[in-house]
């Protein structure tokens, strides 16, 4: 079959599905590759460099349309592009069917089948099929470059003999790919990096990218992004508002702010006020990439870079992965080389739509004359569930006192316990035993507790010299013996016995002190 | 010599038993508290054989000699890695002592000052005799399963419950004939239960708990000792079997602890041949040659060793000594994690390290280096398995559920070095094995760490 890619129609698009690269991937799974002339032009592919890779390159659009059995394009299609399509072709691109029913009808009347690239569920085996996830670690990375090209300052910190610059503050609000990108890159930049998250799973993932983690004291369960395909859903309201207060309290603090917050399906929630705009400093950027979504500051306006009364960078604009079109379009060009290998899983060109399959179904939204879009709930849960991270709590001197005393309490009472029970095990036996008997015990008790007390401080690495040392000493039974050989009755059973037991006794004691020794002279230091 | 003197040389003798088992908290005191030991021991001895009760005699000498003869050419010629072998066989020695000086003990005619004072001491004659024998042939068994003469499996016989406690209660029948003066042939008898008992209680524990019952032996020979001591009224043999007693019982309770089984559980045998839940295995264990052992290597910057009782059975300590001494030559970061129950004994891991000359600072436990995995970029398993299944953490059903692992998976790649493919002493599958940052390194731990280092003779040391 032929897979090729068109060149996009929208103005500012300048990604392109197909990269001179993956097109040798893609024909070691059977296929033939076309492109349109020009596609890759603004993505830094030059036709030559596609010819070269093997890929036939044709005049228009229409004649791509005509020879392709497989479109793969990155935009969502336009209506002309829809009406190029037909009974056993197959369109890959993103396609948002949440926000855009009137196209999947129209392409459903077409009778094509549509694969959605932001439909592919996140699981970890589709992880190298996850056009989101690629695209919005561009975006992360291009945002903080776009605000360090808005912002008047280094990010790191200096003391110069010109005099001492203070390193730039930046929030990060959402920590998806795209924040976690943000993340890594302003903290490279050297700026002292703050995130916040509505999941607190993240925490941890926030702080291994070096950032701080903006904890917020809400007592009510926050959010398990595990459930929601490790998306995050809506918050409460008094949730929101904790979150706007905090945000409020560090707005002033902050030279950067880069939203990231999205609810998949929905507009992007508020989250940046008019009033913390106007609490920051002027001079400071706000990048909101969640604009094409409404956007999550109030005073983002799409595709934009506006300024506010007092002086702070708003910028809204929606194609950061188009600005860095040679990036963005060799990662896209993998997602869909990966969709491909999994559609075409006998490597001989031809596609299997297996709708049984999780992610080939997930990403499916029209098929066989049919709208398949929302699709079941995966089989497979994206992310186990997790523990909320807490804050460890200071505890004040109080607290600590009591739980001290506490546990003492309870330490107390075992021990207590303990001793009455020994007592009164010890009781029964002196009503009984004849006083000299009692003698040995307590000598007998006492030792026993005096090994208690002295193995427990012995370090691991020398239990088998402790063994041996052990067994040494255990031959002190040769005293017994010692006491029979010649005393008592005399008789000669009873001598040679002992004679035995004489010299088996030593075989341990000499045998224990010098195996011990060798071990313990083994043992050095670096 | 005179009783007080004899009794001021024992008091002093147990004053340094105790600084000696003390003493062995750190490898620098440690060596110190080997001489305590031995002092308190001559001390003892001697203070015994001059006594007016004993006195010096040709015969005694000789025994003496004989012992000591023997004691030190075993000391000299044994191999480290034979060490778990050593101290069962030294254990059954004491048991042995204590069977015959209890029988002594009751050939020699006894007077007593009241009935009470008698039934004590045919108790306590019982008792001792009892206990050695248990120590006696449980250890000969031991021995015999930790130098291979025996197999290692579990011997499992049905009713083996039933038959422990026939045997104890057969015992108890005897003690009770004893005391009625029923003659010595019940002491003889039930001499012979508790060698069947020590026999079966042992054959039921299967290999990979050999670290529990050793020093459960060892427990044994101790209360040997201290029942001797009650027996023949000495206070020093008491207190320094009580002393071994204790120091055995904590010993087996931290092991137990490691593996998280009851001491019980462990005592009553039988695991490790339940066929238990055969989990089947997704994907496939990835095999690695030498070169790309090596390659990983050289790229590495801290590699973690994890030994286990392979290494010690391929004698592989040295190579691996010597890998170790290169690793950090090239300035890489090497470490050894010792589980606490690697090995036949305890501490079995730490002594064959210690005698191929690796530096103790460098050789971690469990608890202090668990942490470390996830930034450790090359883990190196020899000849363990249980001790770095993660079953034990992820699958409830799994045999070893709950037992405390090294998280070896953590790190960003895992050799294993093993023999086939074959399931550790425990018979159960590791998915370690099957993770996609493992490669199987198979083959005899000696020969594929030597390749390994003739690998890379030159670019290791240099690079």
């Amino acid at each position: 079959m032929n897979i090729g890619s068109p060149k996009e129609l929208g103005q500012a698009e300048a990604r392109v599905a197909m990269t001179p690269d993956s097109a040798r991937q893609l024909q070691k799974l059977g296929y033939h590759c076309v492109i349109e002339a020009g596609a890759g032009l603004q993505a830094g592919f030059s036709d030559e460099l596609y010819r070269a890779a093997g890929v036939s390159v044709v005049g228009n659009a229409a004649a791509l349309y005509e020879t392709a059995d497989v479109i793969a394009k990155v935009r969502p299609p336009e209506q002309q592009e829809i009406s190029r399509l037909g009974p056993g072709k197959t369109l890959i691109c993103f396609f948002y069917p949440a926000q855009n029913h009137a196209l999947l009808d129209a392409a459903r009347s077409t009778g094509a089948g549509v694969i959605a690239m932001d439909m592919v569920p996140r699981i970890s085996r589709a992880q190298k099929m996850d056009a989101l996830s690629s695209m919005a670690n561009v975006a992360g990375y291009r945002a903080v470059i776009e605000a360090a090209n808005n912002f008047g300052r280094f990010f790191t910190g200096q003391m110069t003999a010109a005099g001492k610059i203070p390193p730039a503050r930046v929030l990060v609000v959402g920590a998806g790919v795209a924040g976690l990108a943000a993340i890594g890159t302003a903290v490279s930049l050297g700026a002292i990096t703050h995130a916040f998250d509505v999941r607190p799973e993240v925490a941890e993932q926030i702080k291994s990218m070096g950032a701080q983690f903006v904890f917020l004291e809400f007592t009510e369960q926050q959010q398990d992004g595990a459930l929601s395909g490790g998306y995050a859903s809506p918050s409460s309201p008094q949730f929101r508002d904790k979150q706007l207060e905090k945000f409020r309290k560090l707005a002033p603090a902050m030279d950067i702010v880069i939203t990231t917050a999205l609810i998949p399906g929905r507009e992007a929630p508020k989250l940046w006020l008019a009033d913390m705009v106007a609490a920051m400093k002027p001079g400071s950027v706000i990048i909101d990439l969640a604009a094409e979504r409404g956007g999550n500051c109030e005073l983002t306006v799409a595709d934009q870079r506006i300024v506010s009364a007092n002086g702070v960078v708003v910028i809204g604009y929606t194609d950061f992965p188009s600005r860095m079109a040679n990036q963005s379009s060799t990662l896209y060009a993998t997602n869909i080389r990966h969709m491909m290998a999994d559609l075409t899983p006998g490597k001989d060109g031809n596609i299997v739509h297996n709708m049984q399959d999780d992610v080939i179904r997930g990403a499916t939204v029209v098929f066989g004359g049919e709208i398949t879009y929302p699709p079941p709930p995966p089989k497979i849960r994206a992310i186990a569930a997790q523990q909320p991270t807490e804050m460890p709590k200071a505890l004040t001197a109080t607290d600590k006192r009591a739980l001290e005393a506490a546990r003492f309490r309870r330490a107390t009472r075992r021990q207590v316990g303990l001793l009455v029970l020994g007592g009164l095990f010890m009781l029964l036996v002196g009503a009984f035993a004849p006083p000299v008997f009692m003698g040995h015990f307590i000598v007998f008790a006492l030792a026993c507790f005096v090994g208690f007390q002295v193995i427990w401080g012995v370090s691991h690495a020398l239990h088998t010299p402790l063994m041996a040392i052990t067994n040494a000493i255990s031959g002190i039974i040769i005293i017994g013996a010692l006491l029979q050989i010649t005393g008592g009755s005399g008789s000669r059973l009873v001598t040679s016995l002992a004679a035995v037991s004489v010299a088996i006794a030593t075989i341990n004691i000499v045998g224990g002190f010098m195996v011990t020794r060798r071990m313990l002279n083994m043992f050095q230091k670096s | 010599m005179n009783t007080g003197i004899q009794t001021a040389a024992y008091i002093t003798a147990s004053v340094l038993f105790i600084l000696s088992l003390g003493g062995l908290s750190g490898q620098e005191s440690a060596k110190r508290a080997v001489w305590y030991g031995i002092v308190g021991m001559v001390l003892a001895v001697g203070a015994t054989v001059v006594s007016a009760e004993v006195g010096f005699s040709l015969v005694l000498a000789a025994m003496l000699a004989l012992g000591a003869v023997l004691g030190a050419v075993v000391a000299r010629r044994v191999e480290m890695t034979a060490m778990p072998q050593l101290v069962a066989a030294l254990h059954s020695f004491v048991g042995l002592a204590a069977v015959f000086i209890g029988l002594n003990s009751n050939l020699t005619p006894h007077e007593f000052a009241s009935v009470a004072e008698g039934n004590i001491h045919e108790v306590e004659i019982f008792l001792g005799v009892f206990i050695g024998a248990v120590t006696f042939t449980g250890s000969i068994i031991a021995y015999g399963k930790l130098s291979g003469r025996i197999g290692g499996k579990a011997l499992v016989l049905p009713g083996r419950h039933v038959v422990n406690i026939t045997l104890l209660i057969g015992a108890f029948v005897l003690l009770g004939l004893y005391m009625e003066h029923a003659g010595s042939w019940t002491l003889y008898a039930m001499t012979l239960i508790a060698f069947v008992l020590g026999v079966h209680l042992v054959m039921a524990i299967g290999g990979a708990d050999m670290p529990v019952v050793v020093s459960m032996l060892n427990s044994y020979s101790g209360w040997a000792a201290a029942a001797t001591g009650f027996l023949l009224g000495n206070d020093l043999l008491i207190v320094t079997g009580a002393l071994v007693g204790s120091s055995g019982a904590i010993l087996s309770y931290i092991m137990c602890q490691a593996m998280n089984r009851s001491f019980l559980s462990v005592i009553l045998g039988g695991f490790g041949t339940a066929p238990g839940t055969t989990v089947t295995m997704k994907g496939e264990q990835l095999g690695i040659d030498t070169e790309g052992v090596a390659a990983a290597l050289d790229e590495a910057e801290s590699v973690i060793i994890v030994p286990g009782y392979g290494m010690a059975v391929a004698q592989a300590q040295g190579a691996v000594s010597e890998l170790t001494q290169r690793l950090r030559a090239a300035g890489k970061r090497v470490r050894f994690a010792i589980h606490p129950v690697a090995g036949r004994l305890p501490g079995h891991m730490n002594v064959l390290l210690a005698e191929a000359k690796v530096p103790y600072d460098i050789v971690l436990e469990m608890d202090e280096i668990n942490q470390d995995f996830p930034n450790t970029d090359v883990v190196i398993v020899i000849g363990s398995n249980d001790i770095v299944n993660p079953a034990a953490q992820d699958d409830p059903n799994s045999p070893i559920a709950g037992m405390p692992v090294l998280e070896v998976w953590k790190a960003k790649q895992v050799f294993v070095s093993k023999r086939g493919q074959g399931t550790g002493y425990s018979g159960i599958e590791n998915p370690l094995f099957y993770k996609e940052n493992t490669r199987m390194f198979y083959g005899d731990a000696k020969t594929s760490i030597s390749a390994l280092l003739a690998a890379r003779p030159a670019s290791m040391s240099a690079a």
